[in-house]
């Protein structure tokens, strides 16, 4: 039984990462059909997509979009989270459940939602401010669970001791809480942060017309077949540099291995 | 500034209500909002030759989604596919889970819980779009390769949502105690017995949480399908093509209230195994 256990574990895990590898192959393969397996190797697609204009300026909107994104998320995210962890108010679940529903709800809800709000019923163009609008919309709930994690696991005695040595509430927030609450922050915002990184399906509705982040300029040229070595490098640049994000977050805080998405 | 924070010490209602106003207007104003806004608009419709939204009420639009046969088809269609995604993955996802919360060491755990959740994050479209090349002419899947088509969807859907199941299943299994698992063992249930009895009630509500994620990524996607699909299509593409090439936007917010009325179905339907609390 165990051992039948670890096997299924075993080939899980080659099934989630063999398509990763295929990809990252793919961006050395000298072949642009990337039969596979690959016979030659070549460096060529790397140098090319490092001086893709459109490529670079998507990367610099993802991450314009993806900070502005993390900022909203933090304050918001938290505040909500002191909130709910330290108060029992009526009204507490639908307030816990609205945070959740734009990422429980599908994605595509949630573009159209915004995308009509925007457009029709306010009369706003599309942009990158409407981008990371949406954006952070997701984006709390991520914060708010990391934050809620700490928050549930260092009680309040010490800042109970902070108010008792005569510190007033911000003083304690500077010198007590915000401390304890750092590396939680720092979690909750990469995680954000990497959300935003990797978000399409909001993003095609919400971005202003002409604008590109990287998952949507991979979009726009996946089906093009002279651009298919580009696009492979990129997926490779993602694969790899989304694993710092994850990585990082699992070291600063022990806590946020619970969730699914989040 | 002191005056300020003794101020705030004294009022706890005030200071939750600070505390709250900021992410309410975010999400209640903004987004429950648009989300009002959204099921409005689809009681509207546009004119046939602008092409500009009419503000006049009526349920031709439902009754268009009811009757019109193609749509029937993409709803099941799509509803199906969900689902068996959803089960595909929790039947994947259960064992790797109970491999790495209770036969791992502390140490193998932790690195397990990374290298499930790396993925996770490797751009969806990255994925998506390796699926694609492995299952291409020759791709390095062409062999077993179904072609694109409803096979090739359920494959890369149960593919791309897979972590988001065994994470929810691991931490429920993380804290159900080894000690209940020894004594059914003890009391001379069998493997089976045990899962059935005690393993499957206890971590129940963490699988619906993770089927929640797979179930409603499933039923907005639209990317795979355009992907992997060849012709066939799930709702997302009816409100995507309604509002890009159609530009029908108040068919395409009737459209998109079909995920959601599923989606707030199920989780009301989920509220009570206790669900919620694990995602």
């Amino acid at each position: 039984m165990r051992k039948l256990l670890w096997t299924a574990l075993g080939l899980g895990l080659a099934v989630i990462y063999f398509p990763l590898v295929v990809v990252l192959l793919n961006s050395f393969n000298a072949d642009t059909t990337f039969g596979f397996p690959p016979t030659r190797f070549t460096l060529e697609w790397w140098s090319r997509a490092a001086a893709n204009e459109g490529a670079l300026h998507a990367l610099w909107t993802s991450v314009e979009a993806g900070l502005a994104a993390t900022a909203i998320a933090l304050v918001l995210g938290t505040m909500a989270a002191f909130a709910l962890q330290r108060y029992r108010f009526f009204g507490r679940n639908p307030v816990s459940l609205l945070i959740i529903l734009p990422i429980a709800l599908p994605g595509i809800v949630t573009g159209i939602a915004l995308n009509n709000a925007f457009r029709t019923i306010l009369g706003i163009d599309l942009g990158l401010l409407t981008a990371i609008i949406a954006h952070a919309t997701f984006c709390i709930v991520v914060v708010f669970n990391n934050v809620v994690a700490r928050l549930r696991r260092m009680g309040g005695n010490l800042e109970e001791a902070s108010m008792d040595l005569g510190a007033t509430g911000f003083t304690t927030f500077r010198l007590v809480t915000f401390p304890m609450l750092r590396s939680a922050l720092l979690a909750g915002g990469l995680l954000a942060f990497a959300l935003s990184f990797d978000e399409i399906i909001v993003t095609t509705f919400t971005l202003g017309t002409g604008m590109e982040t990287l998952p949507i300029w991979i979009y726009n040229n996946l089906f093009r077949p002279n651009q298919a070595p580009i696009v492979n490098v990129v997926a490779a640049v993602l694969i790899v540099a989304s694993t710092v994000p994850v990585y990082l977050a699992q070291r600063l805080s022990g806590d946020t291995a619970s969730g699914g998405r989040l | 500034m002191t005056a300020v924070s003794a101020f705030f010490y004294r009022k706890p209602r005030l200071r939750l209500g600070f505390l709250l106003s900021a992410p309410l207007l975010w999400l209640g104003l903004a987004y429950l909002g648009a989300l009002a806004a959204l099921f409005v608009t689809a009681f509207w419709h546009t004119d046939a030759f602008t092409g500009q939204v009419v503000i006049e009420w009526s349920l031709d639009n439902f009754k268009t989604l009811f009757t019109d046969a193609v749509y029937r088809t993409i709803t099941f269609r799509t509803v199906g596919i969900a689902a068996l995604v959803t089960v595909i993955d929790a039947v994947i996802a259960f064992p790797m889970a109970y491999a790495m919360a209770k036969l791992a060491s502390p140490r193998a755990q932790r690195i397990l819980v990374i290298a499930v959740m790396t993925p996770l994050w490797a751009s969806y479209l990255v994925k998506a779009y390796a699926w694609r090349s492995m299952l291409s002419g020759n791709g390095a899947l062409s062999w077993l390769s179904p072609g694109y088509g409803v096979t090739a969807t359920i494959m890369t859907l149960s593919y791309l949502w897979l972590p988001y199941m065994i994470l929810p299943i691991y931490a429920g299994l993380d804290r159900l105690p080894d000690s209940l698992v020894d004594a059914s063992g003890d009391l001379g249930a069998r493997s089976l017995r045990t899962f059935r009895s005690v393993i499957l009630p206890l971590t129940f509500p963490a699988i619906v949480a993770g089927s929640i994620f797979t179930f409603s990524l499933s039923l907005g996607d639209y990317i795979a399908v355009k992907i992997v699909g060849g012709t066939s299509q799930m709702l997302g593409n009816v409100v995507y093509d309604n509002i890009g090439a159609a530009n029908n936007l108040p068919f395409a917010a009737t459209v998109a209230t079909v995920p959601v009325v599923i989606m707030l179905v199920y989780l009301a339907a989920v509220r009570r195994t206790g669900a919620l609390d694990n995602l």
